[in-house]
């Protein structure tokens, strides 16, 4: 961008000289011509507004108890300390982190595979099968919470993480697999028959050949479940009774509701929560904005 | 490894006999496990939240149990105001939360689709709180919002408002600081929908729209936005539909309150079932909700012609 940015005067000269090809190359369309004022303004206006809120959670996370000070100085990490431990967030940490990859793992294999059977195959239930895929998104997993916690009371499974594993697994599938499919049908068939002709078998030409090419739409994919079963509450506030088993939204639930809020601990534990996906988000931004261009939208 | 390695290996003809062989049993083989999950946990649950919806049943009177026949639905209707409020409720939800952030999140869609220095780190910061959602949301502006230490205090040593008000516990000003709350993290989602789309517009488009000296907001209207519609109307759906469903925030933030105020149909569902142990009633209202949701959603597709312009 700062190299596009470098070379944003050009332009004028370019049209002064009188080679058609050329400044129909170099000119930049007046899209990209907008007053930077235009950019800047209504974008700090906007910053602001969203940094604001994780400045406050910052703030409270770091300044002692009882500070009003507006800066977070001294800086004290005595919130941090009590929350880990105290209030065990280092469990509910862990357990997150389990759960999450958990869903992450599974989301991605079974949408894998399902995706690449939408993509590459016709058959007999497959417009039962998109059609049932699209309805699933008006079932609320929220409105199924009694049925889902008899079938995993039934399978013995309250209090275990496997029951919130497979909650969120279900729930992420159907859109991970549109999403999959939608990747795999932007792969040439022909690049697959070619592998299959040089002699390899059906799964070989997908790993080698199609696998690769799926990247970005996989960590879309994957990080999408990772998020969504890190931050999600209901299905963990149901189906794990026992507290060494809880997830953090639940823990951030407790302290929420407890009856003197204790704010430091409060923005402590919003804190541990919001590590993980912001940092996976920053990572893996330019590659979602790629995958879903890929994926969702031609749907 | 070992497995694709042998699937290579054999000589010719077995192979073409099996290439041949495979597929027709291959998809179902492939769609099974998630044929399977979703048959198991979400078709089996919505059936029998149908089944349940007929049922007098709640654990903890269980000698009233059995079959209600349309005794739920009739109750809803004529003898519930509580579920006419949080529907009225829930459609005004919706209605501000995905008109509001469709408007924020196209505008901040078009901002940062232009080339501009600190494009990428503008682009991180701004979306972040996608990332972030439903409790650490609440968490977030619980902290913003304290009436003690919130940044009404600081609004109030500046001149504005009054000390000591919370606006999560007043009836007037519930509204707007969930809908605020709520539209941090929303307009996020939309703008990156939508950016992804705005990538997709040929530039050539636009170049020809200069040459025949279409201003900036002719060339909006005239290639953007029909450019963009299926997606709009693709991720509003999604997104009110969603909005409808999601009780995360509002279950943390307010709680259904004050005085029930901010009581979507879904946290009402949730109450009843969950606190209440009325499974039976529950179960009569979700079927309510769903029927609602479908018609809406069919009558939206219908009313918006999706699609209706590619083929």
């Amino acid at each position: 961008m700062i190299t596009k940015e470098a070379t944003a005067p050009a332009p004028a000269p370019a049209r002064a000289d009188h080679e058609p090809p050329r400044p129909a190359k170099k000119r930049r369309p007046a899209w990209d011509e907008v007053p930077r004022w235009q950019i800047y303004l209504p974008l700090g206006v906007y910053l602001v507004f969203t940094l604001i809120p994780f400045y406050w959670i910052l703030l409270f996370a770091l300044r002692p108890a009882g500070s009003t000070s507006l800066v977070p100085w001294p800086i004290t990490f005595e919130h941090f300390e009590k929350v880990w431990t105290d209030r065990s967030f280092g469990t509910f940490f862990q357990n997150s982190v389990y759960v999450g990859l958990a869903t992450l793992v599974m989301t991605t294999l079974v949408a894998l595979a399902g995706g690449y059977a939408l993509a590459r195959f016709d058959f007999k239930v497959k417009r039962a099968f998109m059609l049932a895929l699209l309805c699933s998104q008006f079932v609320p997993g929220a409105l199924l919470l009694v049925p889902l916690f008899e079938i995993f009371a039934e399978l013995q499974m309250i209090n275990s993480l496997g029951s919130v594993i497979i909650a969120e697994t279900v729930f992420q599938l159907p859109l991970s697999m549109i999403l999959i499919s939608n990747f795999i049908k932007n792969v040439p068939y022909s690049l697959e028959e070619a592998a299959w002709v040089d002699g390899c078998g059906r799964f070989r030409a997908f790993r080698v050949v199609v696998l690769p090419l799926l990247r970005p739409g996989l960590i879309a994919v994957g990080s999408f479940a990772f998020v969504h079963s890190w931050n999600h509450f209901l299905f963990a506030l149901m189906f794990l009774n026992n507290q060494e088993k809880q997830t953090i939204p639940v823990g951030l639930n407790t302290l929420m509701s407890a009856d003197s809020v204790d704010l430091g601990a409060l923005a402590a534990g919003g804190i541990i929560a919001a590590v993980p996906v912001v940092l996976v988000f920053a990572f893996i931004q330019k590659w979602l904005i790629t995958g879903f261009s890929a994926g969702a939208v031609k749907g | 490894m070992a497995q694709a390695a042998a699937v290579a290996k054999p000589p010719a003809p077995p192979r073409r006999r099996r290439a041949s062989a495979t597929p027709r049993r291959l998809p179902y083989l492939l769609i099974a496990p998630a044929a399977l999950l979703m048959l198991g946990f979400i078709a089996y649950p919505v059936i029998s939240v149908f089944y349940y919806s007929l049922q007098e049943y709640n654990p903890t009177k269980p000698w009233r149990n059995g079959f209600a026949g349309l005794d739920n639905f009739t109750k809803i209707f004529t003898d519930d105001p509580v579920f006419w409020d949080t529907l009225v409720f829930s459609a005004k939800w919706v209605f501000v939360e995905v008109g509001l952030q469709l408007l924020f999140g196209l505008a901040l869609a078009l901002i940062v689709n232009q080339t501009f220095v600190g494009r990428g780190i503008g682009r991180a910061l701004v979306f972040s709180p996608w990332a972030v959602s439903g409790v650490l949301t609440s968490a977030i502006w619980v902290l913003l919002y304290n009436s003690q230490t919130g940044i009404t205090r600081y609004l109030a040593d500046m001149g504005i408002g009054e000390y000591g008000t919370s606006w999560l516990s007043d009836t007037s000003t519930v509204f707007s600081a969930a809908v605020v709350a709520d539209l941090w993290r929303g307009v996020p989602f939309f703008a990156i929908l939508i950016l992804a789309d705005l990538q997709s517009v040929s530039k050539d488009l636009y170049e020809a729209a200069e040459v025949d000296g279409a201003s900036r907001f002719k060339q909006f209207w005239h290639i953007t936005l029909p450019h963009l519609k299926d997606a709009i109307i693709l991720s509003t759906l999604l997104r009110a539909v969603w909005e409808f469903n999601n009780v995360d925030l509002l279950y943390t933030l307010t709680g259904g309150g004050p005085a029930g105020v901010t009581t979507t149909l879904p946290l009402y569902i949730a109450n009843t079932s969950v606190d209440a142990h009325d499974f039976g009633y529950a179960s009569a209202l979700t079927t309510v909700a769903f029927v609602i949701l479908l018609f809406c959603s069919i009558v939206y597709l219908r009313l918006s012609k999706f699609g209706g312009d590619n083929k």
